[in-house]
């Protein structure tokens, strides 16, 4: 049982690695061509920002908004970027303990705050319970809006919301998965709810 | 998105004085207060929003709920939607403001935005989002894409031939129907503008929405004292059961003594080019036993102007049903 958990693990570990590198090279394209300043001569700003514990220091366009900072300067790429209109949730981080879309808060905004990623959550040793459930139940399928859901999933536990399964699914809506994983989704979150 | 300057504001007074130096407080402003940013940073993505200075508002010391000394609630304009929805005094006093904000957006959504923000939240309409279209809010004398177009959510009440944008907050119709006054600190002093008179027709100038002036900054929202003895509800219909804007919505407010309704308050959200408060239902229901029949009686007052377009006409039953519905719910 052990043994067949490590393996999904270490599969999920490089099926991840494999995901993020692909989609956020080809992402990343995009982004800077879209959020790159033009050759104006505008100002980057220094912004520090919390993320994890460490403090960063960063020199940025101020139009750079907290999930480009992470992947795009951080080069923490387990935050995912889906529609980058605060639609879909692959974005969700935590602002001192409180989830929220990334994609719509700009990195200036974030300064002085503490920012919780997914690799601050856990890593592949020491999973976080939400992840080790997640991996238990099969709550994705490509992968892509799992950190999203994890996030979210985590800071939902710590909210004012009821017990049942309805409360679940609403307190969830803010993450879609294309792939339909919601069933085993919420059978990952009732299980650490109720550990 | 366009370049900007970034500052933060230390106080009311700095943000109001960075404000001042704009032409207007309305779309197209060069100067913009960013709280949550869940509006406006989807729209500076979008190149619809483009202001040259962006000045950060969250520190100001306006994110408190208090009790005032007549029993009512003052609300800071940085109050989080998710805060004010859980907080345990508008839960219980207004139960309609609280369920509507949790009705609105998602939970990341609600843990961002604010008060103030969603008072000055943009329109959903697909054409005030697309820069390639015309759109006379956005661009005033463009002309509208969506009277002739894609107008299926867009509302039927208060438009005019320049624009028939609905108003998307839910937060907005519960305040409605609460009578909010909204605080206004700018340039020349505080003001008090109740919320039937904060939002603004779109007659021949759909670009103007509030009465925001140059420098203006919400700094609170007023709720009376809880009526006595009244219960409210919201209730929103919608394409999916979660994360979307209203399609039809209705907050209300009710009481009754000695089998007749003593006390009403109507507003109706997604149909309308404002938070829609509606005088002709809360008078069909005065006085009138509290059941099926003055409900739906209400609902057809409510409704009666409404000017459906080619797409959208299915929402004036959608909206009476809401109506009809809620106003059963809050006096069960």
């Amino acid at each position: 049982m052990t043994g067949n958990r490590l393996t999904r693990r270490d599969m999920l570990t490089v099926a991840a690695a494999g995901t993020g590198a692909l989609v956020g090279g080809s992402l990343s394209t995009t982004a800077a061509s879209a959020a790159e300043p033009a050759a104006t001569g505008q100002g980057l700003m220094d912004i520090s920002l919390r993320v994890n514990g460490a403090e960063h220091r960063l020199s940025l366009d101020p139009r750079t908004t907290l999930l480009d900072a992470l992947r795009e300067h951080l080069r923490l790429t387990g935050t995912k970027k889906g529609c980058d209109h605060g639609q879909c949730g692959a974005c969700t981080v935590h602002i001192d303990g409180r989830r929220v879309n990334s994609c719509l808060t700009l990195a200036a905004v974030a300064e002085g705050a503490d920012i919780t990623t997914i690799e601050g959550l856990g890593d592949p040793d020491r999973l976080h319970p939400m992840q080790q459930a997640f991996l238990e139940h099969d709550g994705y399928q490509c992968g892509y809006c799992t950190s999203g859901q994890i996030m979210s999933a985590v800071a939902m536990l710590k909210e004012p919301w009821g017990g049942s399964d309805a409360d679940i699914k609403e307190a969830m809506s803010g993450n879609i998965c294309r792939c339909g994983a919601y069933k085993n989704i919420l059978a990952a979150i009732r299980q650490v709810r109720s550990a | 998105m366009e370049p900007f300057t970034f500052s933060r504001a230390a106080d009311p007074a700095e943000a109001i004085r960075a404000g001042t130096a704009a032409s207007t407080a309305q779309q197209g402003a060069e100067v913009r207060f960013v709280a949550g940013g869940t509006t406006l940073i989807d729209l500076m993505k979008l190149d619809v929003e483009t202001p040259r200075r962006v000045v950060d508002i969250n520190h100001l010391p306006l994110a408190k709920v208090e009790r005032t000394s007549d029993g009512g609630l003052k609300i800071g304009a940085l109050v989080r939607n998710s805060d004010l929805a859980n907080n345990a005094e508008v839960k219980r006093d207004y139960a309609v403001l609280s369920q509507a904000l949790l009705s609105g957006a998602s939970s990341q959504l609600r843990n961002m935005a604010t008060t103030g923000g969603n008072l000055l939240q943009r329109t959903r309409c697909v054409y005030f989002r697309d820069t390639a279209t015309a759109c006379n809010k956005r661009e005033p004398g463009s002309g509208c894409s969506a009277i002739h177009g894609f107008n299926r959510n867009l509302a039927v009440l208060g438009t005019s031939d320049h624009c028939i944008a609905s108003n998307p907050s839910d937060m907005n119709v519960a305040l409605t129907a609460l009578e909010a006054t909204i605080v206004i600190r700018g340039a020349h002093g505080e003001r008090n503008v109740p919320i039937g008179d904060f939002f603004l027709l779109p007659g021949n100038t759909p670009d103007r929405e509030t009465v925001m002036e140059p420098g203006d900054l919400i700094t609170h929202v007023l709720l009376p004292p809880p009526h006595r003895g009244a219960r409210s509800h919201y209730l929103k219909l919608r394409d999916r059961a979660s994360y979307e804007f209203a399609l039809a919505s209705a907050a209300v407010v009710l009481a009754s003594e000695g089998g007749a309704i003593r006390h009403a308050r109507v507003a109706l959200g997604g149909v309308g080019t404002r938070p829609w408060r509606s005088p002709e239902a809360e008078a069909a229901l005065l006085g009138r036993p509290a059941e099926r029949a003055t409900f739906a009686a209400a609902a057809d007052a409510a409704l009666r102007s409404a000017k459906p377009c080619s797409q959208n006409g299915f929402k004036i039953e959608l909206a009476k049903r809401c109506l009809a519905s809620a106003l059963s719910t809050a006096a069960a």
